[in-house]
């Protein structure tokens, strides 16, 4: 029965590098970066809702959204600031501006603020409740739910909505979409605009979950959320979900069965066997370059 | 051969700054705090014109180096601290083993191009970290105790040879093979190029030199830590080579000098160091995306129109 | 005389397509030979196949008696084919000279270590590399460039630089892919002379992909057609012009003089 409790702490896990994991790969699909200071929006997304809650008494759905906008906001910033003068750069240059952009925001944060964790206010009264002999927290569920309630909704827009049909065409072939009089610059704003709110929604679920938060807690579960992108396959909206599922259920086995130091290495280790094995991910289809 | 002249003057001239500097230091004209800038400066040179190979010459956009720095500094500690080894022992097979460390990540590595070698390298150094961190013969998270051996001579001398040999390397029909498939493998392959080999060699020549580096940085600080290794670490190399320019060896020199100092200036302000670190990465890819030097070296500067002049 | 290059079945699939199929190529030393065909006929992936780029499907390729499909570019260059591209390949970074000694890679001995440590093989070596890359500048014109990035050199000179990087490489074989693209007439008419001189001076059999038919008529011996990917066509110039399934794939493009 153990088991099946670590599986849930696992998924829980799990759909926070989910939920970053789809501002990466829609990111990387509509303009081929790697987006390395998406960590760090949902660090800040974790830190917004740690003061809407602690210091404004904000209720939590509401410090939520709130998170969200400021997080939707923040991504457009940065991708207005620095990244669209690079579309047309080399991907060496694209890359590290986006590393440059991740160290200054961590840097921004621990300048004003130190580099002390806070402790997240509890918002939930822990409390379990047993199926079929299993612990469950409410915490878990309420999580899960959020988590599968976001994924839905954007599913919802990328594929019923007028920007999500532009999302796709841009993503495609972004010089045809421009033809068709898709305007390419708004639409690749709004992706970072949801991606950054789905970020921001991680860090806030992030918080309740582990109560623990600080400015450079981003970095690893950005690395980690971009591997659960390239195992579902760069680009692909349920590749991601899929991904971020199964690499953290995979991370909690491995802690589960006392490798705790070696967790870490756990999702390293995945990537480079995705990269060398399959390298398009699980959902991915393998292209060539044209010679 | 005109070259050979320019060769013998370098040669001088780096003989001249090392003896200055050594006539200073036993002289006790330099403080132990700038004695130790010294150090960490020719580090830092060994560390970015090793990633120069990789990145400037090749192509290959790895950002995992300060693995290949853990490897030699590990190896090279437990060689003195462990098996009371000679430190130039302990230099070389510190080396070696980051080489053979540099090969293992260069094969698989090859299939995969831009950024997604540079993840696969950044996962492949975190797991070096975390495989030190596990090792209780190496103190796992709380360090190894290293006693202070590295001085001047041994820095600058790993400084001096780690240039040689790579500005040798470039400048032959090796290194050239290495720009072609920095400039496009396809055709570098067409014209008969074995571009997994070159890839694999840039890895090898550019992990041996940080194992190099990590060797002398282990016996500098007392005490070695898996933390001293991670990503940052790596993003601090790219940054010299970045900076300095792809493709440029001075530039990235240069650079590494430039930045050491700043970080010694600011090291009672680490954020403001980052802060500034930052910044000055995202101006100079956003309006000088070749870094200051981009692929020139430092002589072209002074080679008026000279024409020529046989490079070998 | 003996076929250098013979090639049977050929044939590559894309997933579920099939772009090339059925190529029964053969050629014999010193000829000069034309392949041609509409857009998307499958001529540059039969040259891709050729020279390792795509391994083959289905099919053999001998050469020299030697079978070489599925062999990695650089081992098919080294057994004595080299190319140049649709669209300009140059390392654009590199002078015109380094382009040409990096093509004379292959023929050069000195190794990693000799170089490392500047040992007299390394010299001997890197003179002899030199001395031929800039025999080959001399007879395309481009010793005055020597020391030019190649990026800044106009156009029609980077299409001579690429026949002069593919012929460093030391073929038998020389696979051009429309060379004359982009080129006006009297480029054009100046690039054929040195194609015919080239191949004489070097004892090359030549395969050319192109689209000027002035060109593939007046200089080569005999033509290979495709369309969709198949060979439907082969014979001299005057046999290919009055071919009738050869006018009906060009459908409307003229194919005189």
């Amino acid at each position: 029965m153990e088991w099946i409790q670590q599986l849930v702490n696992g998924i829980s896990l799990g759909s926070i590098y989910a939920l970053i994991a789809l501002g990466y790969t829609m990111v990387y699909g509509i303009i081929k970066l790697i987006n390395f200071a998406h960590g760090d929006v949902f660090m800040l997304g974790a830190f917004i809702g740690f003061f809407a809650i602690a210091r404004w008494e904000m209720n939590v759905f509401l410090a939520l959204i709130l998170a969200m906008a400021l997080c939707a906001i923040i991504g457009v910033i940065i991708e207005r600031v620095a990244y669209k003068r690079l579309r047309n750069a080399t991907r060496i240059a694209a890359l590290i501006t986006a590393i440059g952009v991740s160290l200054l925001i961590e840097y921004t944060v621990i300048f004003f603020r130190g580099a002390s964790p806070a402790a997240y206010p509890t918002v939930f009264e822990t409390s379990n409740f047993e199926i079929l002999g299993v612990k469950i927290s409410t915490q878990s569920i309420l999580i899960l739910s959020v988590s599968i309630f976001l994924m839905v909704l954007l599913q919802f827009i990328v594929h019923k909505t007028k920007i999500g049909k532009a999302m796709r065409a841009v993503s495609h072939d972004a010089d045809a979409a421009k033809l068709m009089g898709i305007n390419v610059d708004n639409t690749i704003s709004a992706t970072f605009a949801i991606g950054s709110a789905l970020a921001g929604a991680a860090g806030v679920i992030f918080g309740i979950y582990y109560t623990r938060i600080d400015p450079l807690m981003g970095v690893l579960p950005g690395i980690k959320a971009f591997i659960a992108a390239v195992l579902g396959g760069i680009g692909i909206i349920p590749g991601a979900m899929v991904g971020g599922l199964v690499l953290g259920v995979v991370e909690t086995i491995v802690s589960a069965l006392g490798y705790s130091l070696w967790r870490d290495a756990a999702a390293f280790v995945i990537l480079i066997l995705i990269l060398i094995i399959r390298p398009s991910g699980i959902f991915g289809k393998n292209a060539r370059e044209k010679v | 051969m005109k070259k050979s002249k320019v060769f013998w003057s370098y040669l001088a001239l780096a003989l001249v700054i090392y003896a200055v500097v050594q006539f200073l230091i036993s002289g006790n004209m330099v403080s132990y705090a700038s004695q130790n800038m010294l150090i960490t400066m020719c580090i830092n040179i060994m560390l970015a014109v090793s990633l120069h190979v990789v990145i400037g010459i090749t192509g290959q956009f790895s950002i995992g180096h300060a693995g290949f720095l853990a490897v030699g500094a590990y190896i090279s500690a437990i060689c003195t601290m462990k098996l009371g080894m000679p430190f130039v022992t302990a230099i070389l097979i510190g080396a070696v083993v980051a080489a053979l460390a540099g090969l293992l990540v260069g094969i698989p590595s090859l299939r995969l191009k831009g950024d997604y070698l540079a993840i696969a390298t950044l996962g492949f150094a975190e797991i070096i970290r975390i495989v030190f961190l596990n090792i209780d013969y190496v103190g796992g998270a709380a360090g190894m105790q290293v006693t202070h051996q590295s001085t001047w001579t041994y820095a600058f001398f790993g400084v001096f040879i780690t240039i040689l040999v790579i500005s040798n390397f470039t400048k032959s029909r090796h290194g050239r093979a290495c720009i072609a498939v920095r400039e496009d493998e396809i055709a570098a392959d067409a014209m008969g190029i074995n571009t997994t080999y070159y890839k694999v060699i840039a890895f090898a020549i550019g992990s041996f030199f940080a194992g190099v580096a990590g060797a002398i940085y282990a016996h500098n600080f007392y005490i070695i830590q898996p933390t001293a290794f991670g990503f940052l670490k790596s993003f601090d190399i790219l940054i010299f080579v970045v900076l300095g320019g792809l493709g440029s060896l001075s530039g990235s020199v240069i650079a590494a000098i430039f930045l050491t100092a700043i970080s010694t200036y600011l090291q009672g302000f680490p954020e403001t160091r980052m802060i500034i670190y930052s910044l000055v990465l995202i101006l100079v890819m956003l309006y000088r995306p070749k870094g200051l030097m981009g692929t020139k070296e430092i002589t072209d500067l002074f080679k008026f129109g000279k024409k020529g002049g046989t490079r070998i | 005389m003996s076929a250098l290059l013979k090639v049977e079945n050929l044939g590559i699939q894309f997933g579920g397509l099939k772009a090339v199929q059925n190529v029964n190529l053969q050629m014999n030393q010193g000829e000069l030979i034309g392949l041609i065909g509409p857009n998307g006929a499958g001529k540059t992936t039969t040259f891709n196949m050729l020279t390792g780029v795509y391994a083959p499907t289905e099919g053999k390729v001998l050469f020299d008696g030697k079978s070489i499909g599925g062999l990695d570019p650089y081992k098919v260059t080294r057994q004595g084919i080299s190319r140049t591209f649709q669209n300009i390949r140059l390392f654009k970074e590199l002078s015109v000279l380094d382009n040409v000694k990096v093509a004379n890679h292959g023929l050069a001995k000195h190794n990693v270590l000799s170089s490392i440590f500047r040992l007299p093989s390394h010299f001997s070596g890197e003179v002899k590399m030199e001395e031929e890359s800039l025999a080959f500048l001399k007879i395309f014109g481009l010793e005055g460039f020597r020391d030019e990035l190649a990026k800044n050199l106009p156009y029609g000179m980077q299409r001579r630089l690429e026949i002069a990087r593919a012929l460093a490489a030391g073929p038998k074989l020389l696979l051009l892919d429309e060379p004359a693209a982009g080129m006006n007439p009297q480029e054009t008419h100046d690039l054929m002379e040195l194609i015919s001189f080239v191949r004489k001076e070097f004892n090359l059999t030549i395969l050319l992909i192109e689209h000027d038919m002035n060109l593939v008529m007046g200089i080569c011996e005999r033509i290979y057609v495709l369309d969709h990917g198949q060979l439907i066509a082969d014979g001299t110039p005057a046999e290919i012009r009055s071919n009738p399934k050869v006018i009906e794939a060009y459908l409307g493009e003229e194919v005189t003089e």
